[in-house]
């Protein structure tokens, strides 16, 4: 049993495809793998009947000659896409008891390529947070642990859960959300691949929104390859989000494993910052060496505003969520907490029902948005924002794709930084500059560090050439040969 | 009326004029809400025309309606107003539970509509031209119910989402009246275009009215908003009451808070509702769910093409081609479907006869009846043919308001009632003369009187014939007999 939560997706697909084993079968060991892993909490929801139902309706499909891209494969799904009559909180209180009567349109075309759902995972609350400390559900632990050393390790945030669950073999896969390095930073931490695809590439809609013009769903999987398969059945124009893109999803395996010989890979001088581990500066220039050995040209880069993304991404992205979160007032749906009269009970409701990372952010948001002080934050941080996406296409015009690391450092140990929210937020230093550009970027693990904890680099690419991103971080998958894995401890 | 239509208030330290700009808040016609797919009829049972968008569910996304776009842009070309072709909805952030989302969305900084003009029509005959500001499309709040339950309050979210225009007028008026004007006049386009149902009644058209006053020809004064007057008589009596409120303080020394008001209509008073301290920051800022809103410039022509003929450009064609009075042209014009009713009346026949029936017996025994033009007392086609018989001379136009009235009974058309009554005017010489004679031969006295030189009795004689005749003589030749035969 236990070799089928090891299987990727492209394996499981293959063995089902050859009948050799089954969506069943495959949902069963996986199940088993959910209860058997509460210790990490890396869910906040199990459905395993559903998963089980909906695995031999797959079977049948199967059979039937209707198997889609998705087809019988066992994943987790971020609890902040809504997922209909089940939990659906963003892992927050303030959404007690919320089970939407609708299902998000990305987790919708997962089902629809047959995909079966193991539970919800959790996550910081409300997409923020790099470590999942934040959420109502207490913090995941991340299945990797330094070498010799017990102290529990963070998965990085926001998508923590998902990432936490592909990382030890829970789900083959989960779905993650990026909003400033959600779905990178925690694949990064937990030896998994992380996919933030182009703004616009997957719908919105059904996804409790953190950030609108930040927001993308992604895959979270254990190979580039599975990652290119599940991108495909998550990705798709709907009319039902105004900011989703009309142009074609390809078959993103088509030309995956073509190499880059002949591509240019940029590498930008400013992916520096103080401080920095000498072993990421290492990881990132054994990645320059691999793509060069595999037939790239390295080209120094500029970017020069990188700098200013961080500062302009904490302000941008709080100014949206002050917005997008005042729809939690305890009046229609989730907690309410009353008061003598409105204002209380609003007061009551939001005082208890948001966490203190979401208040420091609706603060913040609600600070830069205030009159007299619109002009000197939120306006110069979308002009900051418009010179850093001016940046990439300057330098998209000559190179294929950009190589960094991932995140700073390697992951680090639970309530390490979680008093520190500058600390924290340096988390996200390399992944938000894409963000804020709106462009597809990839994590693949790379390798470890000197304590035994996974790294990953990152791949940015042009807007909707996410095929290329993926080519590229197929080279560094197979130049790495990352075969490490967590030792087992957590499993019951 | 005399006090709405005074542009100057007295006072004991010398004269104050009123400043008017009005806010307009139009419910715009299409069949679903500005960003959902959620139904808008008025009247429906509470919460049953609320979408997951409306009801602000997490992780819903608008998504614009364009059929709302189409409407404003119409209206701003009725209005002669400038299009952007490029513009933004933003996001105007504050809580209340009839608005789910915690903002309401609308245009801010870049409106879909910029500045134009209103024409409007005062009783004196006279026109001044009031300026639009800008037009731009927001989404309506639902409604806070609070007469339902004695401790809580209850919400209907039928109208939360609905599309209104937000039309802001320069401050241009200087009278109750012409805010009057201005606010008829603006019904009348938006009836014309189809844009919005005009209803005040039902809240589809709503006010937000800003006074001030100052010495003639000085520099504004400061202003107060009165919020959300549903009438036009409320808007005047608010904006009476307000601009003397205002004159009474700046006379005692005092001096004008700007602030947000509202107006009671059962005490006719306007009362503060929160100062510029209290008011809200709305933190307005360009919503991300939505991409600006662009379109074409030839979109924007192929709708100019299927604007109607607006009332300022019937009423001068009702003046030049069918030569009515500016009076009747602009009374005939005041709703599209009165004109419309008048035209297919007038086809082929006198205007201004058309035009007197149409005002005169028509309108008092549509008054009398529903009201409503579309289900007229009599239909045009039947007052067409009534008028028929009055200029082919079948009928005396004082029979004429017999049949009339007979028509509005029955239903019939007039030459069926002309024919059922025996109402046929007679115009046979030698009938009338033989009556005549009677009448004279019956009346020596009088004739005598009248050969004296007491010409007034004429009208006598004349009246005695039509008496005598059931009214049916043709009085033209009741006269001629007469004339000959007392005068020859």
């Amino acid at each position: 049993m236990s070799e089928l939560t090891e299987l990727t997706i492209a394996e499981a697909r293959d063995l089902m495809a050859k009948g050799e084993t089954s969506a069943k079968e495959l949902t069963e060991a996986h199940v088993a793998a959910v209860e058997a892993s509460r210790s990490l909490n890396a869910f906040i929801a199990e459905t395993a009947d559903q998963a089980m139902d909906m695995a031999a309706r797959s079977d049948d499909r199967r059979a039937a000659g209707e198997a889609g891209v998705m087809e019988g494969i066992p994943i987790a799904m971020k609890d902040l896409f809504c997922t209909f009559g089940v939990h659906s909180q963003a892992a927050s209180h303030i959404l007690d008891g919320f089970k939407p009567p609708y299902e998000s349109t990305v987790s919708a075309n997962l089902w629809n390529e047959g995909a079966v759902m193991l539970g919800k995972t959790n996550m910081d609350e409300f997409a923020m947070g790099s470590s999942n400390e934040t959420s109502y559900y207490g913090p995941v632990e991340n299945p990797w642990r330094r070498a010799g050393d017990n102290q529990s390790i963070v998965p990085g945030g926001s998508s923590g859960g998902s990432a936490s669950a592909v990382g030890a073999r829970i789900a083959m896969a989960a779905t993650g959300t990026d909003t400033g390095g959600s779905i990178r930073q925690p694949a990064a931490f937990t030896g998994t691949v992380g996919m933030k695809p182009t703004y616009g590439r997957c719908s919105r809609w059904g996804i409790v929104a953190f950030a609108s013009s930040l927001d993308q769903a992604g895959p979270m999987t254990r190979s580039v390859r599975d990652a290119a398969i599940m991108l495909r059945a998550m990705a798709g124009f709907d009319p039902k989000d105004s900011t989703s893109v009309d142009t074609p999803v390809p078959n993103y395996e088509d030309g995956l494993t073509d190499g880059v010989k002949g591509m240019k890979i940029g590498v930008p001088k400013e992916y520096v910052v103080d401080n920095m581990p000498a072993e990421i500066e290492a990881l990132w220039q054994q990645g320059i060496d691999w793509l060069r050995d595999a037939g790239a040209e390295i080209v120094d880069v500029s970017l020069p505003h990188t700098k200013y993304a961080l500062p302009a991404y904490y302000i941008v992205a709080p100014a949206e969520c002050s917005s997008n979160l005042a729809r939690y007032d305890g009046v229609r749906y989730g907690l309410r907490v009353p008061g003598d009269d409105l204002t209380s009970q609003y007061e009551n409701t939001r005082a208890e029902g948001f966490g203190a990372e979401v208040k420091r952010r609706i603060l913040i948001g609600t600070y830069v948005l205030s009159a007299g002080y619109y002009d000197a934050y939120y306006l110069k941080a979308q002009r900051i924002r418009t010179l850093i996406a001016n940046d990439f296409k300057t330098v998209f015009d000559d190179v294929d794709a950009i190589l960094t690391p991932t995140a700073p450092s390697a992951a680090f140990a639970l309530g390490e930084k979680s008093d520190d929210p500058i600390a924290m937020y340096l988390n996200d230093v390399f992944t938000v500059p894409a963000s804020l550009a709106g462009l597809p970027g990839i994590s693949v693990p790379a390798g470890l560090a000197n304590d035994g904890l996974p790294l990953g680099l990152q791949v940015i690419g042009h807007a909707f050439e996410e095929a290329k991103v993926l080519r590229v971080g197929q080279a560094l998958e197979d130049a790495a040969g990352f075969s490490a894995k967590p030792e087992n401890w957590w499993r019951a | 009326m005399n006090d709405f239509a005074s542009r100057i208030i007295q006072g004991a330290t010398g004269d104050w004029e009123m400043v008017i700009g009005l806010e307009v808040h139009a419910q715009v016609i299409s069949n679903a809400k500005l960003f959902s797919g959620a139904a808008t009829a008025f009247g429906a049972e509470p919460n049953s025309q609320v979408s997951l968008v409306d009801a602000a569910m997490p992780g819903m996304l608008p998504v614009i309606n364009e059929k709302c776009v189409e409407q404003a842009v119409r209206t701003g070309l009725g209005l002669k107003a400038r299009i952007n072709t490029f513009s933004v909805f933003d996001r105007k952030n504050y809580f209340y539970p009839d608005l789910p989302q915690g903002y309401q969305i609308s245009q801010y900084l870049q409106p879909v509509v910029g500045e134009g003009i209103i024409t409007i029509d005062l009783p004196d005959g006279e026109s001044r031209e009031i300026g639009i500001t800008r037009l731009h499309l927001e989404q309506d709040a639902g409604k806070s119910l609070h007469d339902q339950d004695p401790n809580s309050t209850y919400i209907d979210l039928n109208r939360s989402g609905v599309a209104l225009m937000e039309i802001v007028s320069e401050p241009d008026m200087r009278s109750p009246e012409e805010a009057g004007a201005y606010l008829r006049k603006l019904r009348t386009i938006l009836r014309y275009l189809g844009t919005c149902d005009g209803n005040m009644e039902e809240g589809s058209m709503r006010a937000d009215v800003n006074v001030s006053v100052r010495r003639p020809g000085e520099e504004f004064g400061t202003r107060c908003e009165i919020k959300n007057v549903n009438s036009i008589r409320f808007v005047q009596q608010a904006i009476v009451y307000e601009a003397q409120r205002q004159v009474d303080i700046l006379e005692e020394g005092g001096s004008i808070d700007q602030e947000t008001r509202l107006f009671d209509a059962n005490t006719g008073v306007t009362r503060s509702m929160r100062s510029k301290e209290e008011a809200h920051d709305y933190r307005y800022f360009p919503d991300p769910d939505l991409l600006p809103l662009t379109f074409t410039q030839e979109w924007v022509d192929s709708l100019m093409d299927t604007l109607p003929e607006l009332p300022d450009a019937k009423k001068q064609r009702f003046i030049d081609d069918l030569g009515l009075p500016a009076y009747d042209a602009g009374v005939l014009v005041a709703e599209k479907e009165t004109a419309d009713f008048y035209e297919q009346v007038a086809e082929g026949r006198d205007a201004k006869i058309a035009a007197n029936w149409v005002m005169g017996e028509f309108f008092s025994a549509l008054n009398a009846s529903s009201g409503d033009i579309t289900q007229p007392p009599v239909s045009a086609g039947n007052l067409g043919g009534l008028i028929d018989l009055i200029t082919d001379g079948t009928i005396s136009g004082r029979i004429a308001k017999q049949v009339f009235e007979a028509m509005v009974e029955s239903g019939k058309d007039a030459g069926t009632i002309v024919e059922e009554k025996g109402l046929k005017q007679v115009s046979d010489t030698g009938a009338i003369e033989a009556q005549v004679d009677e009448i004279l031969a019956a009346n020596g006295d009088k004739v005598e009187e009248y050969r004296g030189g007491k010409d007034k009795l004429f009208g006598f004689f004349v009246g005695q014939v039509m008496k005598a005749t059931q009214g049916k003589a043709n009085p033209k030749v009741v006269n001629e007999i007469l004339r000959k035969k007392l005068d020859g």
